[in-house]
């Protein structure tokens, strides 16, 4: 057994009890890296002797007891869009290709407070738009599990390097579905919860409204304990809630119980039905039989407007990116245009060539739907959408504990297949999408393999702040389901 | 018979909160400092960093609306004006569009015609943009960012207005009631208060507004006046020529004394307003109004009420005292040291009011101590100097703020009260002015004049006239 194959929990654990170093770990996870790196594309950056330096330094301050976090010594991964301290941050995109953030974010503060090793950062759909990692400007990120096949996205790199052992978790963010969607695809955990929790401050924004960052994990007790670290209330983010002083704990390991007894558990049946591949449904269902049979009580449902979430979706997150990526503009950081004449030249030069044709199509769609004469006609109109959406999911969960389908309704497509058709790549995201609308917390949990080999992951959704009942519903079903096979590839 | 128009007046007016701090971040709003060192991430629109509301900010802006009549939104939200440039370092200012912080007031203007209620459309909050400077040297352009955060109120009033008089009225009313709650020192020459004004004609009587334009770069009450006139003459003239006018953005040149068209209705750009999903909705409380409405600082007709019962003081002192929040704040400070309002109201409306206009300065800009003020008037009282001594030292006051009863020891300014060395002077000044002596023995009273101011410049000004002229009479 390699050290890479045991969990972030795990190794800690054996960090602290002082049968592993911290460099040593480092070393394992550089030397996977140099191993599979050239197939797989996981990073944007990585600096190997900054990296062996902290692991030094780490090591240290856990001899002397002065880190002794749960996490404290484990090698993570950050998304490029989550600003870093000091070490590039890109979100792979080319307009940012020089930017050094002058602070972290409050996540990744959290985690370092914690003790965790920052390696580098992860690749990405330029500005986290995308469902493939396809559009980053820098590398296209390839699935551990079969280098044809794209690892999802938007955190493809994140999910990428946690499925490969190139990292023992890694940070995401998820607007659409961007840590779930490339969680399944990879066969590892990955959360998105409750809009609110995860402090917003550092993450670089695309749709303000929807985003949020979470954990890609191995499994449920690292993804429960990373979630811990991450969930601070911080006042520099005027969206973050205090959930202690409100009363929705945040003790998520806690919740690592293996019981499900009189869990009411909703499928709805549109998620299930047509445009599911048979295999990915097969699967899910066999999951919630297996939960079943723990003792509890599954059902299907109608949820309802699920076919307006996508159209919803890409009018608000497009309108709120068209400003957000404003900023952008080749004045301040970041990518300028060499020739240029006068301002408005700058502008539109440095723009047309610092954005990638998803980025560009976007930020169009959002300027369209926000102009005068259009607005009550597309935001406003998708905003009462999303009103009727969160009351149609609040109805259900007071019928269930959960709901559960697929986080995707396929496995990985292949390199190069989503891009032809932007289109279908969006109807790709039908299941993941309404979370982010209705702000809810949803956990993706590897649940099998389909004929090709590829991972297929079931998403289970729970109401606001019952981050809890996700895992211990989750945790319950990883032990059910057993070890999940490992990745062969590349070994 | 020549046609008679109408000019219809509504105006923009933007004032600069007196936070500490910006309106979404922790830096300070002060002014100068080194370009870009009242910065950080979140006002400099740095990726990831994100806006926290500044609730001093909300608080001025609810108490100006609470003192101007008008309603508090309840809910309220912020919203994103999209466009580029780079003063605004995000490409977009965080303002209010949709739901206002303040709707439906109004102030009472008093002008020669009588009083008159001009209404207030919507008071709302946003943050003011950096400065761009032009280096001609390198033929480049910079930007500085300390201004960018500042908060700001826009009170946008309806078309109530008609004339300058009633325009200048208006602006001074909201002036005062700013300044009184403290929101705002509203500077019009410093920026920390901008006009701009909408303006139309119509022909009397006529039901319809005229095309209206906007005129920006005011900078003082004479400005506005002057580009009112200007603007009513050059609307008239085109209509008179059976041309129309053009809704447009002007900006006024108060050297040459006339506007150029900034950029017409056509030229506007789109906005995209949209709510800000950085800020959540702003949900204010009836507790919470009443808190604000409770603490309101007196304002200008209360405390002349108050002033008329609790001072002896007359009805123009009053008046005088009252029209700038700054003579007001001088005059209470320093008659709760001293006691003597009399007096307080004295070396205000006098010597104070004498420097303000030698000095072309406005009360605003006094600088002096209430407390100094106040020991003048007590050393004067207990007669240590005499009043001659007393103005000389209140222009040093007045200037530098010194400490009088110290400057008095240093400089040996007290009046002499020993009778024995006065006597002796006194005696000196008699046996030295023999004609005068004789006069007065043969009944002018005028040469006592004479002697006593002999008197007085011997003693180099430090003797008390009264003690002098008794100990003259005696000795004559």
């Amino acid at each position: 057994m390699q050290i890479t194959d045991i969990s972030a929990v795990e190794l800690s654990r054996k960090i602290k009890a002082g049968e592993i170093k911290v460099l040593d770990a480092a070393k394992a996870v550089l030397e996977k890296i140099d191993a599979l790196e050239g197939q797989i594309n996981s990073f944007v950056t990585l600096d190997r002797e900054a990296l062996l330096k902290k692991a030094e330094e780490l090591q240290i301050k856990i001899d002397k007891g002065e880190c002794n976090g749960p996490l404290a010594g484990v090698p993570i991964a950050i998304k490029d869009n989550i600003c870093t301290q000091g070490m590039l941050t890109t979100c792979s995109s080319k307009i940012l290709h020089n930017f050094i953030p002058e602070f972290s974010a409050q996540a990744v503060i959290d985690l370092e407070k914690a003790g965790a090793l920052i390696i580098g950062k992860t690749n990405m759909d330029e500005f986290a738009m995308g469902s493939t990692t396809e559009t980053s400007a820098y590398k296209v990120t390839k699935n551990p599990w079969n280098t044809d096949h794209v690892p999802g996205g938007s955190s493809g790199g994140s999910a990428a390097a946690v499925a490969a052992g190139e990292c023992f978790a890694a940070l995401g963010s998820d607007t659409g579905g961007s840590i779930r969607q490339p969680a399944s695809f990879c066969g590892v955990v990955g959360m998105k919860p409750t809009y609110g929790t995860i402090s917003r401050y550092g993450l670089i924004a695309y749709g303000s409204s929807l985003d949020q960052i979470g954990p890609i994990t191995k499994n449920v007790e690292d993804c429960a304990t990373m979630l811990e670290l991450i969930s601070t209330y911080d006042e520099k983010d005027s969206t973050s809630m205090d959930r202690v002083a409100h009363g929705y704990a945040t003790d998520f390991t806690s919740a690592l119980v293996e019981d499900v007894k009189g869990f009411r558990i909703g499928i709805p049946k549109d998620y299930i039905g047509e445009g599911v591949d048979p295999q990915v449904r097969d699967s899910i269902l066999k999951a919630a039989k297996a939960l079943e049979e723990k003792g509890a009580i599954v059902e299907e449902f109608e949820l309802g407007l699920v076919e307006y979430a996508v159209p919803a979706y890409y009018v608000i997150a497009s309108a709120e990116a068209s400003s957000n990526l404003s900023r952008f503009d080749g004045i301040k950081y970041g990518y300028r245009t060499e020739d240029y004449s006068g301002l408005h030249n700058m502008y539109k030069k440095t723009r047309s060539e610092g954005f990638g044709p998803e980025v560009k199509r976007r930020i169009m769609l959002g300027s369209f739907v926000l102009s005068s004469g259009f607005y009550d006609a597309y935001y406003l109109k998708a905003l009462k959408t999303k009103a009727l959406i969160k009351q149609a999911f609040t109805d259900s969960f007071k019928k269930y504990d959960m709901i559960l389908g697929p986080t995707a309704p396929t496995t990985a497509p292949r390199i190069g297949e989503s891009l032809q058709d932007p289109i279908k790549m969006y109807l790709s995201d039908i299941f993941t999408i309404s979370v982010n609308l209705a702000g809810l917390p949803a956990i993706s949990v590897p649940c099998g393999l389909d004929e090709k080999g590829l991972p297929i992951g079931v998403q289970m959704i729970a109401d606001s702040f019952e981050e809890k009942k996700l895992i211990q519903a989750a945790y319950t079903y990883e032990k059910i389901r057993g070890s999940f096979p490992t990745i062969q590839k590349g070994e | 018979m020549a046609k008679q128009y109408e000019t219809v007046i509504g105006l923009e007016v933007h004032v600069e909160l007196a936070t500490k701090t910006k309106i979404f971040c922790g830096c300070s709003t002060e002014f100068g400092g080194a370009p870009n060192t009242h910065t950080c991430p979140v006002c400099t629109g740095m990726p990831g960093s994100l806006p926290v509301l500044n609730k001093q900010v909300l608080e001025y802006a609810m108490a100006v609306g609470l003192a101007t009549n008008c309603s508090i939104s309840r809910y309220s939200k912020f919203d994103r004006k999209n466009y580029f440039y780079p003063d605004n370092p995000q490409n977009y200012q965080i303002s209010q569009l949709y739901l206002p912080i303040c709707r439906d007031g109004y102030i009472e203007i008093e002008t020669l015609s009588g009083s008159k209620k001009v209404r207030i459309h919507e008071i709302h909050m946003e943050e003011d943009a950096g400065k761009l400077i032009h280096d001609e040297w390198e033929d480049c352009t910079l930007v500085d960012y300390n201004r960018s955060g500042v908060p700001l109120i826009e009170i946008v009033s309806e078309p109530d207005m008609r004339t300058a008089e009633e325009v200048t009225a208006y602006l001074e009313k909201l002036r005062l009631i700013i300044q009184y709650l403290g929101a705002s020192d509203c500077k019009l020459q410093e920026g920390s208060m901008r006009a701009d004004v909408n303006l139309s004609v119509r022909e009397i009587g006529a039901a319809e507004f005229g095309t209206r334009t906007e005129m920006k770069n005011l900078n003082s009450f004479k400005a506005i006046t002057r580009a009112i006139e200007g603007e009513r003459e050059r609307q008239i003239e085109l209509i008179e020529e059976g041309k129309t006018v053009t809704q447009e953005t002007r900006r006024w040149d108060d050297n040459k004394e006339y506007s150029y068209s900034m950029r017409s209705k056509e030229d506007a750009q789109d906005y995209r307003y949209f709510p800000d999903p950085d800020l959540v909705p702003i949900m204010i409380s009836e507790e919470w109004i009443e808190g604000i409405r409770q603490n309101q600082p007196e304002l200008r007709t209360e405390k002349m009420k108050r002033y008329r019962e609790e001072y002896d003081i007359p009805e123009y002192d009053i008046d005088i005292i009252t029209g700038t929040k700054k003579m007001a704040d001088l005059f209470e400070e320093t008659t709760k040291i001293c006691g003597l309002p009399k007096k307080v109201s004295n070396w205000l409306m006098v010597e104070t009011l004498r420097l303000l206009k030698e000095k072309d300065m406005d009360a605003d800009q006094i600088t002096f101590s209430s407390r100094n003020l106040a020991k003048l008037i007590e050393l004067t009282e207990k007669k240590v100097i005499n009043s001659s001594v007393a103005k000389e030292v209140f222009e040093l006051i007045f200037t530098e703020d010194i400490d009088p009863e110290q400057y008095i020891e240093e400089k040996g300014l007290k009046t002499v009260s020993d009778e024995g060395e006065l006597r002796k002077v006194v005696q000196e000044i008699v046996e030295g002015n023999p004609q005068s002596v004789e006069d007065y023995r043969n009944g002018k009273e005028k040469a006592i004049g004479f002697l006593i101011g002999q008197t007085m410049k011997a003693m180099k000004g430090k003797a008390n006239p009264e003690i002098i002229t008794s100990m003259l009479k005696e000795m004559l």
